[in-house]
């Protein structure tokens, strides 16, 4: 394990910044820390780096209890949000300045710096200030700065939050190369959870201080251990239903339900993916109006209004859905392929259920 | 930093450009009518306020010659106020350096209680009258003074001594330094000192490399700023000092007794102190103007030299 912690609880005078976290990351692996903000992530990272000291618990980097050790002596890269690069340095400065404090022969230093400029892509920029620099640029150099010392671990707080969307997904896919190629552990605290899902191996959610998940990207989307999760990574659309005769009910739509009491409210959960449009009526079992299209990409999402006034979210790629010819205000039909039960926020959720295709009503029969 | 105001200046007015509307460029006609009627009314007052009572300064130091001029700056007891007044600034500065350096970093870098009330404390030599402040040393250290008693038995001398004289003018020019660093310490905020740590460095190293560079040009300001009034500073001083000339006479202390003494000559030898001490002033401008100009040309270099790159 590279890093681990183990019950660590920051508290903040009287307000819980972090309670009783406990996970860890293996060797190499590029690890993310998401949540929404306020939800302690960023203070994880600190104590990991020794910026802050748990009130309680141990942190552990490469099986080494560092909970004793300032932060001088932990041996972290880190890179600040705002990056913090040296104002009165210029680009070589800062980079060498760990190492010039760490007392590195000069031919050393000088071959490490230069390899770390080519392989940052700033050769020719090694006099340049920081306020002459890109955003993108900057960003590069902090990562630079905090991998020249070569540290065990490499910490990133919000790497992608300083720059404009533009260059913020060339600069995701450059972080998975870099990460790659160098193989160093890197932990990155973001509260994007399409950049997580993207960037990570792994991704470990925070909310209000405490840990809700950790799991691979594919895990958190799939079998998200409770309800925060399953929304929180995403989006998900979410209805309250009443079970009668072991079926949860909303309006028309109808969600087997057995095991659940008669009477009982019952919130369901499905995501837009799961929910299949056609324009051919006769196609699937419920009807609605397409009521607007927002265009995202290569995907769409389409928002449904039921006839009973309920609205759903969908999404659909852009070739389905000019092949199937379909336009705002048209009436569509529609399925919902998996869905899941959700229980209250901290309790575990079961699996995702899947609905047997039904056979589609007669044409202008909604129910 | 600097090229702030200026980039304000070029949005109001945008200069003459052949493409620009017609009711755009009556705008900025009027703004420029604005902008000259300004800078003249600046320049009269400048010119009316500062310089011509400045140059009468020399006029009347010289009005009776160049020897007489030297001949009252050379005579002992003026020779002993220039010698006093370079040695209380050369005490008050350094200690002010290290007080403003210490209240800046606590204000700037740390959150406790009572934060207003220690600025506030800050700005009070500021708000009060400077013979106010040098009353309140005599009352507190003077020989019917609080501590009195204590002092005489101890043969210590403060009031009509020099520790007396700095420790005035510690006082009043106290609030230079750590007002200079305040806003230049919270912008630059606690980020790269975290950043440094980060790379190892310890707490000297990382005040030394990154803390205090960063707030070079705050803190040379102040200096200068403290430098000024420490060597001019006038009512303090005169109420600790006792006027004994040749041993607590300071040259602003040394200008007023020779203009007392109201014959051609001691008023003339009085203008020559005051040309010298004026001189000192232009000289810490002159200090400041150069390292401004060496500070512009070193960023002017680093840029060219990386654009052509």
């Amino acid at each position: 394990m590279s890093i681990e912690l183990q019950g660590v609880t920051k508290k903040f005078g009287d307000t819980v910044a972090v309670n009783n976290v406990s996970f860890s990351v293996r060797e190499g692996e590029l690890m993310a820390l998401l949540g929404p903000s306020g939800g302690g992530k960023t203070t994880v990272l600190r104590l990991v780096a020794g910026l802050e000291m748990p009130t309680a618990g141990d942190v552990f980097i490469r099986g080494r209890r560092v909970n004793d050790l300032s932060v001088q002596q932990r041996n972290i890269g880190f890179v600040f949000q705002n990056y913090a690069l040296f104002k009165n340095m210029n680009v070589f400065r800062n980079i060498a300045f760990g190492l010039k404090i760490k007392k590195w022969k000069r031919a050393r230093m000088q071959a490490r710096i230069e390899e770390l400029l080519k392989l940052f892509g700033l050769e020719g920029l090694e006099r340049r200030y920081p306020h002459q620099l890109s955003g993108g640029q900057r960003q590069r150099v902090a990562i630079a700065r905090a991998l020249a010392p070569q540290p065990s671990v490499l910490l990133l707080d919000e790497p992608f939050g300083a720059v404009d969307a533009r260059i913020r997904q060339e600069l995701r896919e450059w972080l998975v190369t870099l990460h790659h190629d160098l193989n160093v552990t890197t932990v990155f605290v973001t509260h994007d959870q399409e950049e997580a899902l993207e960037v990570a191996n792994r991704i470990v959610i925070f909310s209000g201080g405490v840990l809700e998940q950790v799991g691979t990207p594919r895990e958190v989307y799939d079998q998200p251990a409770n309800e925060f999760v399953a929304r929180f990574i995403g989006a998900m659309n979410v209805l309250e239903a009443k079970v009668r005769e072991g079926v949860a009910r909303i309006g028309e739509l109808e969600f087997p339900a057995s095991g659940e009491a008669e009477g009982q409210q019952v919130r369901v959960g499905f995501r837009p993916y799961a929910v299949q449009v056609s324009a051919d009526l006769t196609r699937y079992r419920y009807h609605a109006v397409l009521q607007h299209t927002f265009f995202l990409g290569v995907l769409l999402r389409l928002e449904l209004e039921l006839p009973s006034g309920l609205t759903l979210r969908a999404r659909m790629t852009k070739e389905d859905y000019a092949q199937q010819g379909l336009e705002d205000g048209r009436r569509v039909s529609f399925q919902i392929r998996q869905y899941r039960l959700l229980a209250g926020e901290a309790a575990a959720l079961g699996p995702e259920a899947e609905l047997q295709p039904e056979t589609p009503p007669v044409l202008g029969d909604y129910i | 930093m600097r090229a702030a105001p200026l980039e304000v200046m070029t949005t109001f007015f945008p200069g003459k450009r052949g493409t620009a509307p017609r009711a755009a460029q009556r705008g900025v006609e009027e703004s420029s009518l604005a902008k000259w009627t300004l800078i003249g009314i600046a320049l009269v007052f400048c010119v009316g306020f500062l310089l011509l009572p400045l140059l009468n300064v020399f006029a009347q130091a010289l009005a009776k010659g160049g020897a007489h001029y030297w001949r009252s700056l050379t005579e002992p007891d003026s020779r002993a106020a220039i010698r006093l007044t370079l040695m209380v600034a050369a005490i008050c500065v350094p200690l002010n350096v290290l007080f403003g350096l210490a209240a800046a970093w606590a204000i700037a870098k740390f959150e406790f209680r009572g934060k207003p009330f220690l600025v506030t404390l800050i700005d009070l030599p500021f708000s009060v009258s400077p013979v106010v402040a040098g009353l309140m040393l005599v009352v507190l250290l003077g020989q019917q003074g609080f501590f009195g008693e204590w002092l005489a038995a101890h043969e210590i001398k403060i009031i009509f001594a020099v520790p007396g004289l700095v420790l005035a003018t510690v006082f009043i020019t106290f609030p230079f330094v750590a007002r200079e660093l305040i806003p230049v310490m919270q912008a630059a905020g606690t980020e790269q000192e975290e950043a440094a740590l980060t790379l190892g460095a310890s707490g000297w190293q990382t005040f030394w490399h990154v803390t205090l560079p960063s707030v070079k040009w705050g803190l040379i300001y102040g200096v200068i700023l403290c430098n000024a009034r420490a060597m001019g500073e006038f009512g303090a001083v005169s109420v600790v000092s006792g006027h004994i000339a040749g041993l607590t006479e300071t040259m602003p202390l040394r200008v007023q007794a020779l203009y007392e003494g109201a014959t051609t000559a001691t008023t003339a030898a009085a203008f020559a102190v005051a040309s010298l001490l004026a001189l000192l002033a232009l000289l810490t401008l002159g200090v400041k103007s150069a390292l401004e100009w060496r500070q512009a040309r070193a960023e002017r270099i680093a840029a060219s030299g990386a654009g052509q790159r």
